[in-house]
């Protein structure tokens, strides 16, 4: 190998969020990228073809989606860390993978710059209708980290966060992004990479003879890469400690335990979220993703207008930030939930909050204007 | 006493390959008369000959009876969805060039769930050996017909016989430009395990398909309810043509047609992975 790591430098640049994503993946330490065609995420498979080469790492174009999030678990299962990007339809299509990624422990990072509609919808429309499906898109019980950027900043930032939290916890995880964030340019800082936090998954130690893949004792097992001399076997049936096949009611219970468990005990390390105007606030916004940022303006102006309102920006979707919800739940009279659809976000505040709450939705693929957002909120007081 | 008496007081508690079975996992799932153990056997006998490490042979396997060959075996393994092996198998093989990577999986998953990976894997020329077991039928889930049950057959979604035309594996495998196309049956065991140990040393993709019985599921719908039919069949219908013409190769199982078995395609193409250092010359990382 005669290449040198070439990485988006420190400093400050001005991107589409497409790109800052690529670019943190990167950053991250990404080895092996496989995606398919699909608008509005083109940009980063597009960057990712000129680029991962250029490090001696590897890019391809699968036929499908499906495809691409296999693969993505093939290359992580060798011990590298590995991405996918999509929109809607593709998304769909990775369920299954994305229920293989939680039972095997693979981690890989999924990014989805969603789109409008169901189906087909409008392609280059924005859209935020993927929120409930990105949780619980996959059949049975496992748990995983979403998380939803917006901004190019925020894209950046929260791509390298995904990786470090798929690492850490071995599991998938999510970048709900939209074609707003993913197609914008905006400002991007790179910090000194020396203060960018990069976290590998946890390599087993031990004798070689005492490994278990799936170790009870463990919340979050060590890893062993295929080829390293442990002759592991990993399935998607629900298997025991050794990752053997098994019926046992005790093994099946012990295993989605701790599929839940290592995200649920870890939630309020990974909330991410922040808030404006909060303090005195009579009504809460709370809202997410290019959302945001058009309710932070309507709710400037709310303030302007006299009116006591907050807003929380949740930069984590799932394991859902209940805390934070619930406390401005405590506070306020009223919690709006603004959002690019008709109503998935509102489901788990209602679930947390101790006041009503009601939704301001925006489905028709453009990103709602203030006034739009500023009218729910005048109608709420 | 009857023929099974006979046989389980020759069972033996060591085999020479024990080193590569998990024996902790056995019995196995497989039925009286299946010869999914043949195909184990063979496969293990040509990664003890492959001149290979033994730790560097990953086993990708997808869902059916075959798949749980990934399982039975000692060898880093994979049992992944249901026709996803390939796709699993080319992330694995193109970021780790020092493992040798075989798919060994069902015709239900490979070739009907799983087509759509199988043919473009084949096109790239990833270098993995894809096993591909063909019973005719989907066995584990109760014997319902798939894209390679030959027309007329019975099962248990075709009462009335499959309407539908098989696949001639060997014809497409080789249309797409692999390096490797073979064909036996688990009663051909030196030749299979020859052909494996073939398919282990070719750089790309390396492709068996391997006939086999199945008396409880496709042999039970199609008066062949013994494993020994399955032999007898074999035995009368097949014959070893390497030269063949593929384009008639198609498995009919009418009487009086043959089984046409062989080494059809053995030659030098360059892989995916010589492609990709092209890719990696022109960005400038390989010089």
């Amino acid at each position: 190998m005669s290449g040198e790591l070439k990485l988006l430098k420190p400093g400050t640049h001005f991107l589409m969020g497409n790109i800052a994503c690529a670019e943190a993946a990167l950053i991250a330490g990404c080895e092996f990228y496989a995606g398919y065609p699909i608008t509005p995420s083109n940009e980063i498979a597009e960057h990712m073809s000129r680029r991962m080469p250029e490090l001696g790492r590897h890019f391809i174009q699968m036929e499908d989606e499906i495809a691409s999030a296999v693969a993505i678990l093939g290359a992580s299962a060798a011990g590298v860390k590995s991405m996918t990007a999509t929109s809607g339809p593709g998304f769909s299509l990775m369920m299954e993978s994305i229920g293989l990624s939680a039972m095997l422990e693979l981690p890989c990072v999924i990014v989805d710059v969603q789109r409008a509609g169901p189906s087909t919808g409008i392609p280059t429309f924005v859209g935020q209708g993927d929120v409930m499906q990105s949780r619980w898109g996959s059949h049975g019980d496992y748990e995983l980290v979403v998380y939803a950027p917006s901004s190019v900043q925020e894209f950046f930032d929260l791509t390298i966060e995904a990786f470090n939290t798929s690492e850490w916890l071995r599991i998938p995880t999510i970048v709900l992004s939209d074609e707003v964030v993913g197609h914008m340019y905006g400002r991007l800082e790179v910090p000194p990479y020396d203060k960018i936090t990069i976290i590998n998954r946890k390599k087993y130690e031990g004798r070689k003879e005492d490994y278990l893949p799936y170790n009870y004792e463990t919340l979050i097992p060590p890893f062993v890469a295929a080829g390293e001399g442990y002759r592991i076997h990993m399935t998607g049936l629900t298997h025991d400690e050794r990752g053997y096949p098994s019926l046992e009611i005790e093994d099946s219970h012990k295993l989605l335990e701790r599929l839940v468990m290592k995200v649920r005990k870890n939630a309020k390390n990974l909330w991410k979220y922040e808030s404006y105007f909060i303090d005195d606030a009579d009504i809460v916004v709370i809202t997410f993703g290019i959302t945001a940022r058009a309710s932070i303006e309507a709710v400037k102006r709310a303030r302007k207008e006299g009116l006591k309102i907050g807003l929380l920006k949740l930069l984590t979707l799932w394991p859902f930030p209940e805390d934070p919800v619930k406390i401005a739940s405590q506070y306020a009279r009223r919690i709006l939930v603004a959002e690019i659809n008709m109503g998935q976000l509102i489901h788990p505040v209602r679930e947390v909050a101790e006041c009503p709450v009601a939704s301001i939705n925006y489905p028709v693929g453009y990103v709602p204007p203030p006034e739009y957002i500023l009218d729910g909120i005048r109608a709420a007081v | 006493m009857s023929r099974s008496q006979i046989l389980r007081e020759n069972i033996v508690k060591e085999s020479p390959r024990d080193d590569l079975i998990r024996k902790d996992r056995f019995p196995h799932i497989w039925c009286p008369g299946c010869s999914l153990g043949t195909v184990l056997k063979c496969y293990v006998e040509a990664i003890a000959s492959s001149n290979i490490p033994i730790d560097k042979h990953v086993v990708v396997s997808g869902i059916g009876c075959t798949g749980r060959i990934a399982g039975y075996i000692k060898l880093d393994s994979y049992h992944v969805t249901h026709g996803r092996p390939i796709a699993f198998a080319e992330g694995m093989r193109i970021v780790r060039p020092d493992l040798e990577v075989t798919v060994i999986s069902g015709d239900g998953d490979l070739v009907t769930i799983g087509g759509n990976h199988f043919i473009h894997a084949i096109r790239r020329n990833v270098d993995i050996n894809v096993f591909l077991v063909n019973n005719f039928i989907y066995g584990m889930t109760g014997n319902q017909m798939g894209s390679t049950t030959p027309i007329g057959a019975r099962s248990s979604t075709s009462p009335y016989g499959c309407p539908e035309y098989p696949f001639n594996l060997p014809l497409l495998v080789a249309s797409l430009g692999a390096p490797f196309v073979a064909r036996w049956t688990t009663l051909h065991v030196r030749q299979l395990a020859d052909a494996m140990k073939r398919a282990l040393q070719v750089k790309g993709f390396a492709f068996i398909e391997i006939i086999t019985s199945c008396p409880v599921g496709f042999g039970s719908y199609n008066e062949l309810r013994e494993g020994l039919d399955f032999i007898k069949l074999f035995r009368d219908s097949c014959v070893v043509d390497h030269n063949a013409d593929l384009t008639k190769v198609g498995i009919t199982l009418r009487p009086g047609e043959p089984i046409v078995l062989g080494n059809f395609v053995d030659r030098e193409v360059p892989t995916y992975h010589d492609l990709e250092k092209e890719v990696f010359k022109k960005a400038g990382w390989l010089k």
